[in-house]
């Protein structure tokens, strides 16, 4: 049986021994040119791996005594976690040598954070969620504060870490209390335990403060108050893994937590959820209007994403979920293409992120701006770019299960959030003049920008063809 | 199947395509290759959709030359024309060359430009030809990217403002359309116009949130609706974007605000409020007649103090868009054939006031009505087609805007004696504004120095307008081609109209 366990387990596996080797040969080697291949090295194994859990047959399969399970659900979150972590090493590399950044411990820590996830998203018992969670969360305090020579990444890591282990605190506190009224903390028994008992307030509390840890984690109001910080402060590399991977796998475990153990309590967390999404919705358009910073304004939009991709849960349905899946899936390549361009936004030679700066950028590079514009509009959910589809899809589950009154406000945050997307557009082809951004752009960049910019485009003929596949995933999820 | 429809809808974006990617590099050669690659297409453009007018057989009623497609996730491809829509697709192929030629003094990105406006024509086709109304949304929503862009890029002054306003304006009432249009797919379990048409959506009053709903779902889904079309129309109190908009846009942006998008409006509501919300629709008729009725009146009374001769055209077509909004609304056969003679007929008539406008400002760069005056004295041609289209504006017989407020007139006169009567005192405020405007610019002394040494039309000026005035002309006299055309397609909606009412 340890066997087995051993074997369905093992990309995780494989990946934690990679992450030890990675340090120890950094350590030893001790010269810059290492440095830059184990970071090569650390994207091809991200491929590697994922190529593996591609190539395993999708089937639910229970490890270590039920603490783990795999199946179709994780095998998806854990694909496109693995390759957005390996393509933002390799887009993050060229920043990362500009400010003599590029050290082996960005690498060991991306693979350990990345075994989090991994961790996180097929765990299927709040101590492996614990264990997974806190192991990602660990990883990205330090590579928060990663640039130390910077006040402002520092106090981003610090930050982070004082309000992340509150936040695991809370979580950790919610999880004894299920544990204490059910006397389990295996997903599926505590299911079982509240179907056969009803939800006791014991458990409804624990229920309570394990959605507020949960809450911060994908950054929803009001636990949201560090994401601006955070994404502004750390280095621009480690806000893109921050705005895309992280923010998979927390909805993917939320989801699991959700519907898993307390998929009998339905009624309880809906409640809450509606508030969470009205207010992320709402707080996230309206707040980012009044930034100048394009890093902040990053956060507000990502803190709006997932008040609509938290609509999607909300509704309860495996038409929901897919929803959701799909609406992450386009959410993260739109924003690889506006981090691949904010990390190179540079006026001779210095990183600058205030949004003013993308002034008249189209006469830089009439393409590039292009690009970044169609994404811009895709991220405000316009047609008939893909991100209107994600919406669409998002708000027609909500009103089959008759959320209309959420739907309504699903509408108009998007149209406030419009007008800073809109606004960003604006800047690019007809700002004022001002000092223009710098032309250079390497090469990794300019593909996926490009890609990026084609996908939203040609996404909404066949929406990347996932979406038969997805709505599988989650109709055998929810069982 | 036939694959004509979906032809000349994608026809501009293959020349968009042909532009930007053979047409690289900027300079005088590329920007003519731009202008000429862009006037060919869509002179193309107009000559197939000829072909859909050959093919189309008007007395029958049911959509024709439909094509269906899957796409993704419970979504269709589904275009297809019946007597109303066939119009509006002809009325845009037919303007678009009218808007390239008269965008050849367009000098800066006049690549992008033409990529714009191709890519809006084929938007504009589709959101005519399509019979899915998730697919109707995505093109009614996507031609706001490029008129946004069309009108920030090559706008005026105050561009920014306008095309912001524009596009919130629009998008804030289209969300709520989207919506609407969600819970309609989950209550009919189809997104198919065609179904929709004849499915009966519940009129049972209700209590939403302890407010009472009278006619219920019917009630709340056609103000949804509603939201999105009036402010697209523009009706008032909804249409301040539209001054804003039309000033700041270049010539051949305001021509195609007025001749197509504004139309796109009325067109919703033919083909959703109407079919698909008989109740509600009766429901709201007086207040549809108070707000056409303000609108004329009202907007009439604002474009007689304007100082700008494109923010007064822009009023004068919120008046006549009141004349369609009131017969759309009358029900009857002459109310809603004359109204939607009068888009079209406001089509080639607001375009060719736009172009009229245009012709003076690329020589002295400025739209203030008092910079002119006795213009009569250089420019006899042009006077004389200003006055033309001045006349077919204000309504007088023998053009087609006659044609169309007669029509609407009569169609509201048998269901609201007070309605045509407020909105009759519209066609003497027209006049009023019209005229004045007219000896404003063009009788007078020739006096300001600034003046004395303009051209009149150049050939390619006057051969934009002539098509135009003899459009004006013929369908003031000879009205039936476009009566028989659409008549059968008015006449079912009018009988399923009155078999509820």
């Amino acid at each position: 049986m340890l066997i087995d366990s051993l074997v369905a387990l093992s990309p995780e596996i494989m990946l934690s021994i990679y992450s030890m080797v990675v340090v120890m040969v950094g350590v030893f080697s001790k010269t810059k040119s290492m440095d830059v291949s184990l970071l090569w090295l650390s994207c091809l194994m991200f491929c590697f791996i994922s190529l593996i859990i591609a190539l395993t047959e999708p089937s639910d399969i229970y490890a270590f005594n039920g603490a783990f399970k795999l199946d179709g659900f994780s095998q998806f979150f854990k694909i496109v976690i693995l390759l957005s972590s390996g393509l933002i090493l390799a887009m993050s590399k060229d920043y990362l040598s500009r400010y003599n950044l590029l050290n082996f411990e960005y690498s060991a820590l991306i693979c350990l954070s990345v075994v989090g996830m991994m961790i996180m998203v097929s765990a299927s018992n709040l101590m492996a969620v614990y264990l997974g969670l806190e192991l990602q969360s660990l990883s990205l305090y330090v590579i928060a504060a990663f640039r130390r020579d910077s006040l402002k990444s520092t106090e981003a890591g610090l930050k982070y870490f004082v309000l992340g282990a509150l936040s695991s605190g809370l979580f950790l506190y919610g999880a004894s209390l299920v544990y204490g009224f059910t006397g389990t903390t295996g997903f599926e028994e505590i299911s079982g335990v509240i179907l056969d008992e009803g939800l006791s307030t014991g458990v409804l509390f624990g229920l309570i403060f394990i959605l507020g840890g949960m809450a911060f984690k994908v950054s929803a109001v009001p636990f949201h108050m560090w994401t601006p910080d955070v994404y502004e402060g750390s280095p621009t590399p480690v806000t893109t893994f921050f705005a895309i991977v992280p923010k998979l796998a927390a909805i993917a475990m939320l989801a699991r937590l959700l519907f898993v153990p307390f998929g009998n309590a339905i009624s309880e967390w809906q409640q809450i959820l509606v508030f969470l999404s009205i207010s992320s919705m709402l707080i996230g358009s309206i707040a980012a209007i009044g930034q100048s910073n394009i890093k902040r304004l990053m956060a507000y939009s990502s803190i709006s994403h997932i008040g609509f991709a938290l609509i999607g849960l909300t509704v309860g349905s495996s038409e929901g979920l897919s929803a959701v899946i799909i609406y992450m899936f386009i959410y993260v390549i739109a924003n690889f293409g506006v981090f691949a361009f904010i990390l190179n936004m540079q006026r001779d030679g210095v990183s600058v992120t205030d949004i003013s700066s993308l002034s008249l950028y189209s006469r830089v590079n009439s393409i590039r701006a292009f690009c970044l514009s169609l994404i811009i509009l895709s991220l405000a959910g316009l047609p008939p770019l893909v991100g209107f589809f994600g919406k669409v899809f998002i708000f027609k589950a909500a009103i089959n299960s008759g959320f209309v009154p959420l739907v309504i406000v699903g509408g108009l945050s998007s149209v406030i959030g419009a007008f800073y997307y809109l606004r960003m557009v604006y800047l690019i082809y007809f700002g004022e003049v001002s000092d223009r951004l710098g032309g250079s752009m390497p090469f990794i960049n300019q593909v996926v920008l490009t890609t990026s910019a084609i996908a939203v485009t040609l996404g909404s003929i066949n929406l990347f063809g996932i979406q038969g596949f997805v709505s599988v995933i989650s109709t055998t999820f929810l069982g | 199947m036939t694959y004509l429809l979906s032809l000349v809808m994608f026809l501009p974006l293959v020349g968009a395509f042909v532009l930007a990617v053979f047409v690289t590099a900027n300079g005088q050669k590329t920007n003519q290759s731009a202008r000429a690659t862009a006037l060919f297409t869509s002179v193309a453009t107009f000559l197939v959709s000829l072909v859909i007018l050959l093919k189309f057989d008007a007395s029958d009623t049911e959509f024709q030359l439909v094509e269906e497609y899957t796409w993704i996730a419970g979504l269709n491809y589904r275009v297809g024309v019946d007597g109303i829509s066939v119009l509006f697709v002809i009325l845009t192929t037919a303007v678009m060359p009218l808007v390239f030629a008269s965008s050849l003094k367009i000098e800066s990105r006049v690549k992008e430009y033409m990529i714009c406006f191709l890519v809006l024509e084929t938007m504009m086709i589709g959101v005519f030809c399509s019979l899915d109304i998730i697919m109707f949304y995505v093109l009614f929503e996507s031609g706001l990217i490029p008129m946004f862009i069309i009108i920030g890029v090559w706008g005026g002054k105050e561009k920014v403002y306008a095309a912001f306003k524009f596009f919130l304006y629009t998008l804030l009432g289209s969300i709520l359309m989207l919506i609407a249009m969600l819970v309609i797919w989950f209550e009919a379990g189809t997104t198919d116009i065609r179904q929709l048409i004849n499915y009966n959506f519940s009129y049972d009053s209700f209590y939403f949130f302890s407010v009472y709903i009278p006619g219920g779902l019917q009630t709340l889904l056609w103000l949804a609706f509603f939201a999105s079309f009036a402010v697209k129309m523009p009706m008032w109190p909804f249409h301040t974007w539209l001054p804003d908009a039309h000033v700041q846009a270049p010539t051949g942006g305001s021509v195609v605000l007025a001749a197509i998008l504004l139309k796109m409006g009325g067109y919703g509501f033919l083909r959703f409020n109407l079919p698909m919300f008989p109740n509600a629709s009766m429901l709201f008729q007086d207040l549809v007649f108070l707000l056409s009725v303000v609108a004329i009146v009202y907007t009439s009374l604002v474009a007689l103090r304007q100082t700008d001769m494109k923010k007064l055209i822009a009023y004068s077509s919120v008046a006549h868009m009141g004349f369609v909004t009131m017969g759309i609304f009358s029900m009857n056969q002459q109310g809603i054939d004359g109204a939607i003679f009068q888009m079209l007929s406001h089509g080639f008539i607001s375009a060719a006031l736009f172009l009229i406008v245009g012709v003076v400002y690329e020589r002295l760069h400025t739209r203030q009505i008092e910079a002119y005056g006795g213009l009569v004295v250089r420019m006899p041609l042009y006077a004389l087609i200003f006055m033309f289209f001045t006349m077919a504006n204000i309504g007088l017989p023998g053009t087609s805007g006659f044609v169309g407020e007669f029509l609407t007139l009569i169609g509201v006169f048998q269901v609201s004696i007070f309605t045509a009567l407020g909105a009759a005192s519209g066609v003497v405020l027209s006049a009023a504004y019209g005229l004045w405007l007219y000896r404003r610019v063009v009788f007078g002394d020739l006096i300001k120095e600034s003046l004395k040494q303009l051209d009149d039309l150049t050939f390619r000026e006057r051969w934009v307008f002539y098509p135009l005035i003899g459009l004006t002309l013929f369908l003031g006299i000879f009205p039936s081609p476009v009566l028989s055309l659409i008549g059968p397609s008015v006449a079912s909606l009018v009988i399923k109209l009155s078999m509820l009412g």
